[in-house]
């Protein structure tokens, strides 16, 4: 299928998707589904750097909260548009991939996952100083009285809005896995060395990946404050941002796009429904339940495990 | 005629062991070039500093008559110097076939003269290569479950699908029955076909001297020898290498 089919498809079951979900009562499920959305973008940007090019990066959380505080920032400087304040935010976090792939994408495997950890920890110490932005006390955003468009309540037209991010972050997705740049990212996580001296300039492609990635995940963040009101940083720099963004591609299938979508939905609707029936604390321990179980039985993923039973089923015997 | 390859005085160290040791040498264009030496002598070291996956402590590297001792691998095979792994590197994920699309799509179309095929063409080309090096009914296959042999051929095919000037093969028979090496041995003949001058780095003497129109000897990172095959093997100061006093 070509881009533009695929582009139109999507956006189409998007659109069917967000006015369909109109008609439902209960405004938290739009909650509930918000933060389904949030972890299909933040997976989705995830696996473009750990699915794709096979480096693992435990800093989502950063990126996800450059992406919240730049909107709270700029918000309260200069009263951006939603509009604005997504496309700022994604840019920033894309130069802050940029900034962290120069510096560490020299460094291969563990050496450079445990960069990223340390980039997290770093920003996590500047935001939590950072008085303008509300430092550690947290910082409030009042959601705008009028709700744009004529939803009847804010959480629904963000939901929409997260709709269209996440239909946006998987139209990418999927443009990069068919194209020359994701034959050349798939060349860098079999082997770099070969990669290199098959003519794939490896280091540029690396920072193509993480600009991508960083300001995907900086996208998903964009959003977040108007939907939470209040923000601080132990709550943005939270440690089930990265867990999730891993695993979900994990359990999904970290090798084509529909892999971290499948994780986050699965994963993330477990979650929400555990949240709300059993108890939050529970939610990392399902996580990491699932992880253990899928990494030791479908090291592929689900996407990994349907494809071997379609290769199994049309291998004439 | 002017060189394809000239080395002049290349040398590398790692700390304070010299592996490289103003090693100088040239290729011609087309020229098959036999390179030997016992264990540890610096032929997996000269490769990459020619190939470009390390940078050399001295002296220079000219291909085409450009210097291109600063410059990356990716930059080097763009201009014409391909090499195989000795222990084979397939793009283990995918097929055979979108192995060799890898350096297709990368490594041509740099040169003047010659343009990057499209994703369809790419693949055109992929196969006859295949055809060529007789791994065209693995195509669609995952290039992990390969036999050892066909690895081989892989790696060459792949390195043949950057459409290089000079090919360096690193061992390429390493580990192979003899007729397993005969094949290659017909593989890398061929590539005068292609215009393509190889380097051929082996431990295998029959295939070497079968191969070469002249050896190089490197010898704990120097060169003691270099010319006519069977006068470089009587060399005293060669068969003291390899066999002692």
């Amino acid at each position: 299928m070509s881009n533009t089919r695929f582009a139109i498809i999507a956006l189409l079951v998007g659109a069917v998707l967000a006015v369909a979900c109109q008609f439902i009562q209960n405004d938290y499920f739009f909650n509930a589904a918000y933060t389904v959305l949030l972890y299909a973008i933040l997976s989705t940007a995830w696996n473009i750097l750990g699915g794709y090019t096979g480096y693992v990066n435990f800093g989502t959380a950063a990126f996800f909260a450059i992406g919240v505080y730049s909107s709270i920032v700029l918000y309260k400087a200069f009263h951006l548009p939603l509009g604005l304040l997504i496309m700022a935010g994604t840019v920033i976090a894309g130069v802050a991939g940029i900034g962290l792939g120069y510096l560490t994408l020299r460094l291969r495997g563990h050496f450079f996952a445990i960069a990223t950890l340390a980039l997290a920890v770093m920003l996590f110490t500047f935001v939590t100083n950072w008085d303008y932005a509300g430092g550690a006390r947290g910082a409030y955003v009042l959601v705008p009285r009028e709700v744009p468009f004529g939803f009847p309540r804010y959480i629904r037209y963000l939901f929409t809005v997260m709709v269209g991010l996440t239909v946006l972050a998987i139209i990418v997705a999927r443009m990069i896995e068919r194209s020359r740049l994701g034959q050349g990212l798939a060349a860098i996580r079999d082997d770099e060395l070969a990669a290199e001296c098959a003519g794939v300039p490896t280091l540029r492609l690396k920072l193509i990946a993480t600009a991508l990635s960083g300001g995907m995940m900086g996208l998903a963040g964009t959003t977040f404050p108007f939907f939470i009101s209040f923000v601080e940083p132990v709550g943005a720099f939270d440690l089930r941002y990265a867990v999730n963004a891993i695993a979900m591609p994990v359990i999904g299938g970290m090798t084509t796009w529909l892999g971290p979508l499948l994780g986050a939905v699965l994963l993330g609707t477990v979650q929400q429904l555990v949240q709300v029936t059993i108890s939050s604390a529970w939610n990392l321990l399902i996580v990491g339940v699932l992880l253990v179980g899928f990494v030791t039985l479908a090291p592929e993923g689900i996407m990994g495990w349907v494809l071997a039973w379609r290769a199994r089923r049309s291998k004439p015997t | 005629m002017s060189a394809l390859l000239q080395v002049d005085n290349l040398t590398k160290r790692f700390g304070g062991f010299v592996a490289l040791d103003q090693v100088s040498l040239q290729v011609a264009p087309g020229e098959r070039l036999g390179l030997i030496g016992p264990n540890g002598s610096g032929k997996s070291t000269l490769v990459n500093c020619i190939s470009g996956l390390l940078r050399t402590d001295g002296g220079a590297v000219r291909f085409n008559s450009v210097d291109v001792s600063r410059q990356a691998a990716h930059q080097r095979i763009r201009a014409g110097i391909a090499r195989s792994f000795q222990i084979p590197k397939p793009f283990s994920s995918m097929t055979v076939l979108d192995n060799l699309c890898v350096p297709l799509l990368y490594a041509t179309g740099h040169r003047p003269g010659m343009t990057r095929p499209g994703e369809a063409e790419a693949r055109e080309e992929a196969f006859e290569i295949l055809r060529s090096v007789g791994l065209e009914a693995r195509s669609g296959e995952m290039s992990a479950g390969l036999t050892q042999v066909d690895m081989r051929k892989l790696e060459l095919a792949r390195a043949i699908a950057a459409r290089p000037m000079l090919l360096i093969a690193d061992e390429a028979m390493a580990g192979l029955s003899t007729s397993e090496v005969d094949e290659i041995l017909q593989l890398l003949l061929s590539m005068k076909g292609r215009g393509i001058a190889v380097i051929m780095i082996e431990h295998i003497m029959r295939a070497v001297m079968q191969f070469s129109e002249r050896v190089a000897v490197l010898v704990a990172g120097r060169k003691v020898a270099d010319g006519d095959p069977h006068e470089v093997i009587a060399n005293p100061d060669v068969q003291r290498a390899y066999l002692g006093e």
